[in-house]
């Protein structure tokens, strides 16, 4: 065959060689297609372990009892109990040390979220003892009133 | 040719027993793949339960997955969110999720109109995340293997592999997937994967003050959740796309989708 047919057929297949010699240097060596198969598990295993790193940053109600006794035995005791304490004072990540103080979030907008009356009867929301948040002390705070740990009136 | 009975009879025989065996009758295995087989791939299929009657829309769950998992607060794209559905008398449907629900629903209005309580025929919640699904078609379009699927069921994105064609957000038929605003790539739930894997529950399962939503392994027969996907009456969202989700819900309704 004449060489102007095999010249650009060498071009291609010096194209694919160098591709091929490449690809090792390129695709990490973790790459494969895992347990799944190759239409599910087509993967970087690597990345596993890279999602199984990221920081915990809510670390529920028992990590703040060791510290915070007097106010968890408090909470305990009340219907609020089953509300976390980071649903208000925020993630703890590492409190004491990184954040020192947690934003205690006390706003009205915080308790309405559960206690502002929604006429919604196949759903338990409309169980919730609700309030409508335009008639019921408008300008107040809540807490002013309600202790959030404890919220029972008086109690 | 001359053909008797006799081996006519013998030929059919044969013919019949080769038809009627299987392929994999006569595919030899390797003693890795023999064991593989016998053990299972892993010990652990993570699926989540949504009891609607439980959750009242106080949107702390969505709250709480946008810290733990640090997607910027006040953008609109969320990994979780909850939906409020309103049936009125008449038939019309009304649903709406602002924010996600992030503030959770404290009116009684849907975009900014007022609803009637003597109108509404029902109106409940539902909360939505990513639902691991068996056959998950956004991994199937990958073009590039950034987003595949772990033994334990999960969906995971490699986020220096992705290179944001969005091929997978368009192939999600629950609309869990968005573009993270600030990583530039695919994002979507992942079942607090960092937090599952240490033997935690989910951030959105721990905020939630009222059990609606719970995680669980579907190959531990004592597993709580187990329980009730086996005995209860549990649906899916979506099944005729046989995406075979993982999420299951107690209590959904026709109207949801």
């Amino acid at each position: 065959m004449k060489s102007h047919v095999w010249r650009p057929l060498w071009i291609v297949l010096g194209l694919v060689g160098l591709i091929l010699l490449l690809r090792p240097l390129i695709v990490p060596s973790d790459f494969g297609t895992g347990e799944r198969g190759f239409m599910y598990g087509y993967h970087r295993k690597g990345n596993e372990e890279d999602w199984k790193a990221i920081k915990v940053k809510y670390r529920s109600k028992e990590y703040c009892k060791d510290c915070h006794q007097e106010k968890y035995d408090s909470n305990m005791s009340s219907k609020h109990s089953i509300i976390q304490c980071e649903n208000c004072h925020g993630p703890a990540v590492d409190h004491p040390e990184n954040p020192e103080k947690l934003v205690i979030d006390k706003s009205r907008a915080l308790c309405i979220r559960c206690h502002a009356y929604l006429p919604y009867e196949q759903s338990d929301r409309s169980k919730i003892k609700g309030i409508n948040p335009a008639e019921h002390n408008p300008d107040m705070e809540c807490s002013m009133c309600h202790d959030p740990h404890k919220p029972n009136l008086g109690g | 040719m001359k053909f008797s009975r006799r081996e006519l009879l013998i030929t059919a025989a044969k013919g019949a027993l080769i038809t009627a065996l299987p392929m994999g009758a006569i595919k030899f295995l390797e003693p890795k793949e023999v064991m593989a087989e016998i053990k299972g791939p892993g010990k652990v299929r993570w699926a989540f339960l949504v009891d609607t009657y439980k959750c009242v829309g106080c949107g702390l769950c969505v709250k709480a997955c946008k810290n733990e998992n640090e997607v910027p607060y006040d953008t609109p794209v969320t990994r979780t969110w909850v939906e409020r559905y309103i049936i009125k008398k008449d038939g019309e449907m009304l649903a709406d999720s602002p924010m996600g629900a992030r503030d959770g629903f404290t009116e009684n209005k849907i975009r900014e109109t007022a609803v009637d309580p003597k109108d509404i025929a029902k109106a409940f919640f539902v909360p939505k995340l990513c639902n691991q699904c068996d056959t998950p078609p956004c991994v199937q379009v990958c073009p590039v293997g950034a987003t595949y699927q772990t033994t334990d069921g999960v969906v995971l994105i490699d986020r220096s592999w992705c290179i944001g064609c969005g091929y997978c957000i368009m192939a999600c038929p629950y609309g869990v997937r968005f573009f993270h605003p600030v990583h530039k790539v695919t994002e979507k739930c992942n079942f607090c994967y960092h937090r599952i894997t240490k033997g935690l529950n989910t951030a959105c399962v721990d905020a939630c003050p009222f059990g609606a939503r719970m995680i669980g392994n579907l190959k531990d027969p004592n597993d709580p959740v187990t329980k009730i996907v086996l005995t209860e009456r549990v649906g899916v969202l979506k099944s005729e796309y046989g995406t075979k989700p993982q999420v299951y819900y107690l209590g959904l309704d026709e109207n949801v989708r």
